[in-house]
Parts: structure tokens; sequence; C-alpha cells
């Protein structure tokens, strides 16, 4: 284990679950009670340092009894090392605390993994959708059980006239996305 | 197309005596010849438009050069790119804004029908909320491709009937 991982193990062993190396790329899947904790000694420590954050996002295992992973990558521009942070949250209560106190840079990428994964941040300054508009209700796009073409909000256009031809019913989506297209809901009429 | 000679057949450009030619041509051949296109570049579709304005293909020889930035100066709307819904009512409020007559080329696959964008939020083809004159296929397709749409765009427009009157298209809720 590097020697990274065998210092967090150390300082919080009931917050530490696993520790994986992937090709060079460190990653450590944490209890997300002790979440917190961790991110901010990765954070403040001067061994550590970890003051650059790379990315946030979510997994979906679906069928797993853990639903859902939610993954921060932290990278030290001091140190030149960086590290992966895992933490599961179940599908009965996908809340997980906000790294946005440690890296500010965490608040948007926070918000699109609420709007694409559903998955809420504890303390998070604005926890709002941020690609989908904010009266989008067909839920959570990226899920795995969710349907690749969405539930009809594509192929509605509310801001058009009642009777215009984008009014036109919506075919019905064949599944594999192949087969036959509808033809155009439009005569131009030119 | 139009017959524009002297009586003399000179040919010269100062020695034009007379135009024969009915007033519908005439206007016809004033639009096509002048369509300014609104910049509505959504995606790689968009990289293509430049190079077809820019100097090694100058889309201005066809008169649809001057690219304007405000709905309310242009008479072709060229949507390059993948059309996302949460796009359309913008689409639509552009072009709403602009002048009769006004034109749309639906520039690459994923304007015309989504291309392999089968998802939850791309509209499949931006047809479904705007009329289209012309759908360029490619993807994206070459500066020349969409030269071939203008240039069928142009044929097009000298067919039209200028002083009958067309029924509007979808209009907008109020």
């Amino acid at each position: 284990m590097p020697p990274v991982a065998e210092t967090i193990k150390a300082k919080f062993p009931e917050a530490f679950v696993r520790a994986t190396e992937f090709r060079g790329d460190l990653a450590v899947e944490l209890k997300r009670e002790g979440l917190l904790d961790v991110a901010r000694y990765l954070h403040d420590d001067l061994e550590m340092d970890y003051d650059y954050i790379v990315h946030v996002s979510s997994v979906d295992w679906l069928g797993e009894p853990v639903r859902f992973e939610v993954v921060w990558e932290v990278y030290s521009v001091i140190h030149r090392h960086r590290i992966r942070i895992k933490t599961r949250v179940p599908e009965s209560d996908p809340v997980v605390e906000s790294l946005t106190s440690l890296w500010k840079g965490a608040e948007f990428m926070e918000r699109e993994v609420y709007d694409m994964m559903g998955i809420r941040f504890a303390h998070h300054p604005d926890l709002r959708r941020i690609l989908m508009p904010d009266e989008y209700t067909e839920g959570y796009p990226l899920r795995k059980d969710f349907p690749l073409v969405g539930k009809g909000w594509r192929d509605t256009f509310d801001f058009m006239e009642k009777g215009s031809p984008a009014d036109a019913p919506t075919p019905p989506a064949s599944p594999g996305g192949a087969g036959t297209r509808p033809s155009s809901a439009l005569d131009p009429g030119r | 197309m139009i017959n524009i000679g002297s009586e003399s057949g000179g040919g010269k450009d100062g020695d034009i005596g007379m135009v024969t030619l009915t007033l519908e041509k005439a206007v016809n051949w004033a639009r096509k010849g002048s369509l300014w296109p609104l910049t509505f570049g959504l995606a790689c579709c968009a990289i293509e438009m430049i190079a077809a304005v820019s100097s090694r293909y100058d889309m201005d020889r066809y008169g649809a050069g001057v690219f304007r930035a405000s709905p309310r100066q242009s008479d072709l709307m060229i949507v390059a790119g993948t059309v996302c819904r949460r796009m359309a009512p913008v689409i639509r409020k552009v072009y709403d804004q602009m002048p009769e007559p006004k034109y749309v080329i639906a520039m690459g696959s994923c304007a015309t029908s989504g291309n392999i964008y089968n998802s939850y939020a791309v509209v499949q083809g931006v047809d479904r909320f705007v009329p289209v004159d012309i759908y360029v296929p490619g993807c994206p397709p070459t500066p020349e491709a969409l030269f071939d749409g203008i240039l069928r765009l142009q044929e097009k427009i000298m067919q039209e009937r200028v002083f009958v009157q067309r029924e509007a298209y979808g209009a907008i809720k109020s």
C-alpha cells in the first residue's frame, strides 16, 4: 500500500475502507461519516497538501447493495501527487458531505453530480441543477435505470402554440435506438 | 436566369440599354444575392461554417458572407450543430425575430435529425420547431457541401412567388 494510504489508514482507522492502486493512480475508499475529516486532513496537512480539486464525479453501481459512489480527485501542486477519494451512498439516503468548504472549485462539479445522479451534498452553498433546467422533472438522467431517450421532455416544445406542427404526437421510442425515424413533423410548404 | 442585355448586344457594363425581366424575378434575384446569414453555431459544424466564410472558400462570392450577430438584420439562419432541448426556445425566439422573408438551413446530421445523439437532451431535428428549407448532410459537412446548400436555397428563392401571401408557420405563444 502506498505511504499516503498507510498514513490515512493509521490516522483514520474508523473511516478507512480500502485503498487500491491502478497503474500508479491511488484511490482511497472511505466511509461517508469520516469523509470530511479525512478530506480536511488531506487538504490542510503540509505533507499531504492536496490544494487543487481536479474533478468530482459519481458512479451508479445498479444492483449492488450500496448503489451510488461519489468520487473526488484532488492534486497537490507543490508535491505533484494526486489521490482519488471515493465514498459509497445508498439509494435510500443519497446524501454525502460537500467538500466545497475545503475546495471551492468543487461547487459546480458537485452541482453536476446532483443534477445528473441525484446525490445530495450536505452543507453545499448552492445546490441547484446546473445543466438541466430548474423545472426539469424527469429525474436524474445519468442513473442507469433512466431511459436513454428520457421521458418525453426532449420532444415537448411547450413554447410553441397548441396545434402547431411541432405538436404532432411523439413517435414511440424504438428499443435499442434503431428502427424507423419519424418523418418530419413539418411541411414548410415553400 | 435573368435576361440582362442590351438591344445592340454590346454587353459592356456601361452599354446596357434595356433590361427585360419580371418584377418577381428582379426581387428574387436581389434576395438570393444578398442572403445575410445569422450565426447559429452550436457544435463542430460551426467550425466548417467558419471555414466556409474564410478566405480559402469565401462564401461572400454567393452574397452570403455578411454574417450578422443580430437576427433583426438576417435573412438566413444556418443552424450548425447539435440542438439541445434547452437551446430550442432560444432558436425559436431568434427565428421569430428575423424579418420576412427568412430561410433556415439545417447544417449537418445533428440539426437535421439528431444524428447519433438519441438521448434525453438532444432534439431529433431542428425541423421540430422551425421550418427548414435546406438540409445539408454530413458530419460535419464540408464548406463545399454548405455551398451546395446555399446554391440550392438560391435556386429555391428564384422559384418563389413574391406577391403571394404565405402562411405563417407555427407561431409561438404570445
